[in-house]
């Protein structure tokens, strides 16, 4: 599913990292600082490594040797950021529908069931800065999730959450898991929600893989 | 006193006034975006000139911005000459040379405030847009530009008040013909040179203010609607 190898120099911290998963939710898990927001800004395309490979699903997305590197709005890697980016000038519905439309598919069955299943029906009319953060990040999974993903890359979705937004978004997260019929790249700091959501974990330091295994190494 | 009758001849002045200001600010918006976009945003060598040329107006005495563009624009200047024998336009001693005279005077407001916003914009968004498979075209004209709009009335407000109170360079490049270049500035200085003008002049002067107040009132009531609907 998520076969990378990329390095890449930013300032004094250097990244060179090599992992390959086929498990249907991979994890990247480290301290901050350790490279994991890099290796999923190279794979939806917001950073270009110096050299390396990127396929994801079969599909390569960036090779140095062959000078491949396809633009980051078609390359279908739906992200998820930590403090989730809605547009501040569109209303619920239309940031849920905004990836979609640019991806030219109609609105169907599936609208309706992603946006029963995150809750997010009573929402719809309203601006992002009357949500709260649970909900605003909800918003956000939907809006990746209705683009018609190739992938979905979940940079740390919790991590800007209080304790009790963190267990009211987890089981939506859960569901999402269970849901999708994409790959999903899942990046935490936190050991519980990784091995709970991923079937394969790569641990980074300081840049490097220090393990891939099914727990964190 | 009658402060609500005005003669032909002042009804003429403001609304040519009104006309050469809305004509020549909305005009120079969507060259000020640009322009303000490739400053905010892009290096290109020659960018230090281009803002230099983008204020002159500011800097310069009016008159002499006035007399510029009656070398360059005029009808034997290099520009008007071009654009009279091609496409039949002509400014000098128009309305429309009224109204690129006021759009020049303003241009470096409006660029300045578009400028502003652009350059405080949130890049992060920008990114989001992109990974959600807009291209740089689609990016800029569904997040960046409505984002930017609080910025782009404020410098067209701007622009439109200074383009209203335009003086030098008008009177410079387009004289003050009546009915066809004799904006309120022009009028009301015109009233002041003549024996009993005093009370048209001070009428003007009094349209003046209110349209002036009017137009901070209309872009203080539209930046807030839209700064509550951004959440700014």
């Amino acid at each position: 599913m998520f076969d990378v190898a990329i390095r890449k120099k930013l300032g004094d911290f250097s990244l060179d990292v090599r992992f390959a998963s086929e498990a249907p939710v991979t994890a990247l898990f480290g301290p901050s600082g350790s490279g994991k927001t890099s290796v999923a800004n190279a794979i939806s395309g917001l950073l270009q490594p110096d050299a390396g490979k990127i396929e994801v699903g079969g599909t390569l997305l960036f090779d140095s040797a062959r000078a491949a590197n396809i633009p980051i709005h078609r390359r279908k890697m739906r992200v998820v950021f930590q403090e989730s980016r809605l547009f501040p000038h569109l209303t619920v519905k239309q940031n849920l529908l905004y990836g979609r439309w640019l991806a030219g598919k109609r609105n169907g069955q599936d609208v309706i069931e992603v946006m029963r299943m995150l809750g997010l029906e009573s929402l719809l009319s309203r601006r992002p800065r009357t949500l709260s953060g649970g909900e605003r990040q909800r918003v956000a999974i939907g809006r990746a999730l209705l683009a018609d993903p190739a992938a979905l890359l979940l940079d740390e979705p919790l991590a800007s959450l209080d304790k009790a937004r963190k267990q009211e978004i987890f089981p939506y997260l859960e569901k999402l898991v269970a849901a999708a019929k994409v790959p999903i790249l899942y990046i935490s700091h936190l050991p519980e929600e990784t091995e709970r959501l991923a079937q394969t974990v790569v641990t980074l330091d300081q840049g490097r893989v220090k393990s891939v295994g099914s727990k964190i190494g | 006193m009658d402060w609500l009758h005005f003669s032909p001849d002042e009804w003429d002045a403001i609304r040519l006034s009104l006309r050469v200001a809305t004509v020549g600010t909305l005009v120079s918006i969507p060259l000020g975006v640009f322009i303000a976009y490739a400053l905010a945003r892009w290096r290109f060598p020659g960018k230090f000139l281009i803002d230099g040329l983008v204020h002159l107006p500011l800097v310069l005495p009016p008159v002499v911005t006035g007399y510029i563009l009656l070398l360059l624009v005029g009808r034997k200047g290099p520009i008007g000459a071009f654009l009279d024998q091609h496409f039949g336009i002509v400014f000098s001693f128009r309305w429309t040379g009224a109204a690129l005279a006021a759009g020049v005077m303003g241009f470096p407001l409006l660029v300045r405030a578009i400028r502003l916003s652009f350059e405080a914009a949130d890049r992060r968004l920008e990114d989001a847009a992109r990974t959600l498979g807009a291209n740089s075209i689609v990016t800029f004209l569904t997040v960046i530009l409505p984002l930017a709009l609080p910025g782009i009335l404020a410098g067209a407000v701007l622009a439109f008040a200074k383009a209203l109170g335009e003086f030098g360079a008008t009177i410079t490049f387009v004289s003050n013909i009546p009915g066809e270049t004799r904006t309120l500035p022009t009028a009301i200085y015109t009233y002041t040179q003549v024996p009993g003008g005093d009370f048209q002049a001070a009428q003007l002067a009094a349209v003046a203010v209110i349209l002036s107040l009017l137009a901070l009132l209309v872009s203080e009531f539209l930046s807030r609607r839209i700064s509550a609907r951004i959440g700014g």
